[in-house]
């Protein structure tokens, strides 16, 4: 019995490592400057193996990008007495603020459901407890995801990634420019199959640099000195174009 | 040419905002509002969250009264005296405001309150406003029938009576007084310097001349939004300072222009622009709650 268990094990282990991620990023990070406009993310990297390729199944490739969680209130409207007006809201406690998620072919043919659950690779997956006192919660949450999807904020990009030869893949992701600051996490999955057979993560920083991060600080730290800095602004620019336009007129 | 805003941490065009600015500007130099309840909703639609819309707006709000309160400060036309005194009034309600307004979002509902309040109270000031300059203008053309004196109301009879010389007038401080806490109260509530309900309660309740009005409303209106500025940057942080540059460059060339064309018109037609502008945000914002929205779900973000 023994022997049998240490054998299957020494056959899996193999089949295990036998094929590995190997990554590239066009992107370490992602710096927010004044003009930023949203980035394209270059995801490219090569299938490392031992041994040749297995062609009796399919290989699958896919591409994850997700934001910071945060907890979002999604609300619905019903008509009371003749207007529209918000009735019922469920709150998720986390949802990512940005997910794409890209793959070499259909979802269906590169990932089962139970490798779904486990590792939470599709958009539904990702967002967690989902409650709230009403009966229709899964309304609520393809609500989410639709408002989301329109504004840019998830992708599902099927078959986006160039998978050649079974070995080179890439694609690209475009970021948006209402980014959420935070630390973003790529995750690239091999397949077999529908089974995960390697999973290789990294971070992507997204942050505010120069004039955005001091002013960002200054507002959140100095939060008095900012508010009057502000006035102070405003009055000066209201005394500047009235200058200006006096001297103008002279 | 995109800007990135830092608080609002949006991606939005320049010329746009600059844009958005001007025209908020010439109507604020116009008609003495600070334009808060036109530049709000206008950022909303742009897509800059409305935490931060109400916020900046106020700044901005104060830049381009500033700007234009300096023209009217130069024609002698800002009774200050009579502004201070609303002021008082303002700054009394406008706390009393900040505690309704967060007792009302404790009971949930509070974005329809303030939907309501600006579909109410626009209708209303519009709607008065406008029969108000109509009948005025058939008056002036029809100089056969008699010009009715502004009789003495109760308005007049109240002690503490006071001389306010710019104005013309001999009145006790308490109306002037409740005017100012009254519109401090809205404007806390809706997010607005309330010009747009204190230059109709100057005209009609006070009786002050319309040409001193419009400079003393934008007098205390500095004093609501750099209040009210500061207080959403201490607590909410949700000043931009960024945006409020933008918008206050095109705001301040804005009112600089707004107040010329101002003075070139008459009275009565400067009123009737004013009532058809609250009318026109009157009627969107009553056509939002009664159309069937095409999207029926909204997101907010959870507190942090």
């Amino acid at each position: 019995m023994i022997r049998l268990i240490l054998s299957l094990i020494f056959l899996a282990l193999p089949a295990l490592a036998e094929e590995e991620i190997v990554l590239g990023l066009s992107h370490d990070q992602v710096a927010i400057t004044a003009t930023f406009e949203g980035s394209d993310i270059l995801v490219f990297g090569a299938i490392k193996r031992e041994v040749p390729i297995p062609d009796q199944s399919h290989l699958g490739v896919i591409v994850t990008i997700a934001g910071p969680d945060r907890p979002v209130d999604i609300w619905r409207k019903d008509r009371v007495a003749g207007i529209w007006v918000n009735t019922q809201d469920v709150e998720v406690d986390a949802a990512p603020s940005f997910y794409a998620v890209a793959t070499s072919a259909p979802m269906r043919d590169v990932l089962n459901h139970v490798e779904d659950l486990n590792y939470r690779i599709t958009t539904p997956r990702t967002i967690k407890a989902i409650g709230g006192q009403v009966s229709d919660s899964l309304a609520f949450m393809n609500a989410l995801i639709r408002i989301r999807t329109d504004a840019g904020l998830y992708q599902r990009l099927e078959g986006a990634i160039d998978l050649e030869e079974d070995t080179l893949f890439r694609t690209a992701i475009t970021l948006p420019a209402n980014l959420t600051e935070g630390t973003y996490e790529a995750r690239i999955f091999l397949t077999r199959n529908g089974r995960v057979i390697d999973e290789y993560t990294t971070e992507i920083p997204v942050r505010k640099v120069g004039l955005e991060r001091w002013l960002y600080n200054l507002a959140h730290e100095h939060a008095l000195l900012y508010g009057i800095m502000s006035l102070i602004l405003a009055i000066s620019a209201g005394w500047g174009a009235s200058a200006i336009f006096g001297m103008l007129r002279r | 040419m995109q800007v990135y805003l830092p608080i609002a941490e949006v991606s939005v065009n320049a010329f746009l905002l600059l844009g958005i600015g001007g025209l908020v500007g010439v109507l604020s130099g116009m008609f003495g509002v600070g334009g808060g309840f036109l530049i709000t909703p206008m950022l909303f639609f742009i897509g800059i969250p409305p935490a931060v819309a109400v916020a900046t707006s106020t700044n901005q709000v104060v830049a381009s009264s500033f700007s234009a309160l300096l023209a009217h400060l130069k024609r002698r036309t800002v009774d200050m005296v009579m502004g201070t005194v609303l002021l008082i009034g303002g700054l009394i309600g406008s706390a009393l405001g900040v505690l309704l307004f967060n007792y009302l979002r404790s009971l949930g509902q509070v974005d329809l309150l303030v939907q309501l309040c600006y579909v109410l109270f626009l209708g209303v000031i519009g709607a008065l406003m406008f029969i108000e300059s109509l009948n005025a203008i058939r008056r002036a053309k029809n100089p056969a029938a008699r010009v009715v004196r502004r009789k003495h109301n109760w308005v007049h009879n109240l002690p503490i009576k006071m001389k306010f010389r710019v104005s013309g007038l001999y009145i006790s401080v308490i109306p002037p007084l409740m005017v100012g806490t009254f519109v401090g109260i809205l404007a806390a509530i809706m997010g607005v310097g309330g010009g747009f309900i204190m230059v109709p309660a100057m005209i009609y309740l006070l009786g002050m001349p319309t040409k001193v009005v419009i400079g003393t409303s934008l007098f205390q209106i500095i004093f609501v939004a750099g209040f009210t500025t500061v207080l959403h940057a201490t607590t909410n942080h949700t000043v931009d300072v960024v945006l409020a540059l933008l918008l206050l460059i095109g705001g301040v060339v804005g009112a600089q222009f707004g107040t010329r064309l101002g003075v070139r018109m008459k009275a009565e037609q400067l009123r009737i622009l004013l009532a058809s502008l609250v009318l026109g945000v009157c009627t969107k914002l009553a056509i939002d709650l009664l159309i069937k929205p095409t999207e029926l779900y909204s997101l907010t973000m959870g507190l942090q």
